[in-house]
């Protein structure tokens, strides 16, 4: 049942904004292609203009996981998070989580595949990926977009919220599902 | 904050793969993330000219600006130096409901349209301003109701019952985003107070 609700929300959720924005703007009488054209032309600029902040962090991201430094850390980590009842297995998606979306999907299916959608690893590693954002891409991306350099704060306050979200993560998972 | 974390990654990275006595895979990495990073870019050049093409026609039509007006007055808490008609309340209230059902890539072109109304007001040109921490902190930590991706991921490994997670990944986000405003207004009246 709410797998039929929530396939049939995201099948339908973009179909659905392409035909009932156009028509509600054409019954406004908006010139509806012109209008279109007109946004669209921004996509091209601020897509290049992301390009160097995205080089920058993606290079710097790519040395360190592909050195084997992330291993380190997360046998370093390892013995804490058991502590509080996390396998080491997903150790690797937290520490991952801020930096590369589709690194993370790749080893949360892996996870999945090798364990089991089921299994505790499997359930944890889900929310998870449900939970938390890959706050490293987010600030690049659209601090870039507007050539913003100092982040200020908010990389602070984007760690800390994806840290929450994996103890919450942990702690739910262990409630519901131990 | 940003160019220690930048440096540390980079160079704990060149640091270990030269002490395990690899250190060709920091040329290979980092020249194929360089590569990397432009492709990305360019797969986004389509989807955000469709996005803010239909963002400009919902604009037009006024649709934008009945959205804020519904959500005018958590929005005025939110971002108290963003005026309430201000087109940015529109773009941000967009891109957190794109990101709370699941649709990523809607998401983003929204979010650079917000951060882009958002850098008109600042004074401070290449410096965050408030408003921009506190729509990330939003945007970061962000409640998902449909978390689609792994939903269908679940699905192909053939899970007895893939949405069971939905529950408790809305619990998580909840509290992941309850701590991220606190901390962000923690900050922006601290950082308020030193300043001018």
């Amino acid at each position: 049942m709410l797998l039929c609700i929530l396939t049939l929300v995201s099948k339908w959720a973009i179909p659905l904004l392409l035909l009932i924005i156009p028509i509600y703007g054409y019954l406004k009488k908006v010139p509806v292609y012109e209008s279109f054209v007109e946004g669209a032309e921004e996509g091209f600029t601020t897509a290049v203009k992301i390009i160097p902040f995205l080089v920058g962090m993606m290079v710097a991201i790519s040395v360190f996981r592909a050195s084997g430094a992330m291993d380190y850390l997360t046998q370093f980590l390892s013995p804490l998070t058991y502590q509080i009842g996390a396998p080491s297995e997903v150790l690797p998606l937290a520490i991952m989580r801020p930096m590369s979306g589709s690194g993370v999907l790749g080893l949360a299916t892996e996870l999945m595949r090798v364990y089991g959608p089921d299994s505790f690893i499997g359930r944890l590693a889900s929310v998870m990926q449900g939970t938390t954002d890959t706050t490293f891409f987010v600030l690049t991306v659209y601090f870039g977009a507007v050539g913003i350099k100092k982040y200020r704060y908010s990389i602070v306050t984007g760690l800390t919220a994806d840290i929450t979200g994996f103890f919450a993560a942990v702690y739910i998972c262990n409630l519901l599902f131990r | 904050m940003l160019n220690l974390i930048w440096l540390l990654l980079l160079t704990s990275g060149i640091i270990v793969a030269a002490a395990n006595g690899n250190i060709e895979i920091v040329t290979e990495a980092a020249l194929g993330a360089a590569k990397g990073a432009v492709e990305v870019c360019f797969d986004l050049i389509g989807i955000m000219a469709l996005w803010l093409g239909i963002m400009k026609i919902a604009e037009k039509g006024g649709l934008v600006k009945s959205l804020a007006r519904l959500m005018r007055p958590l929005m005025v808490k939110l971002f108290p130096s963003v005026p309430p008609e201000h087109p940015a309340m529109g773009a941000i209230i967009l891109n957190l409901s794109a990101n709370m059902l699941g649709l990523g890539n809607a998401a983003t072109p929204f979010g650079m349209k917000a951060m882009q109304e958002l850098q008109e007001l600042n004074s401070q040109s290449d410096e965050a301003s408030e408003a921009m921490c506190t729509f990330l902190a939003l945007n970061t930590s962000c409640i998902t109701l449909i978390p689609a991706t792994i939903i269908g991921v679940r699905l192909s490994c053939e899970s007895a019952n893939p949405t069971e997670i939905v529950g408790p990944c809305i619990f998580a986000t909840a509290i992941a985003m309850i701590i991220a405003v606190s901390l962000d207004y923690w900050f922006r009246s601290k950082s308020r107070w030193g300043r001018h």
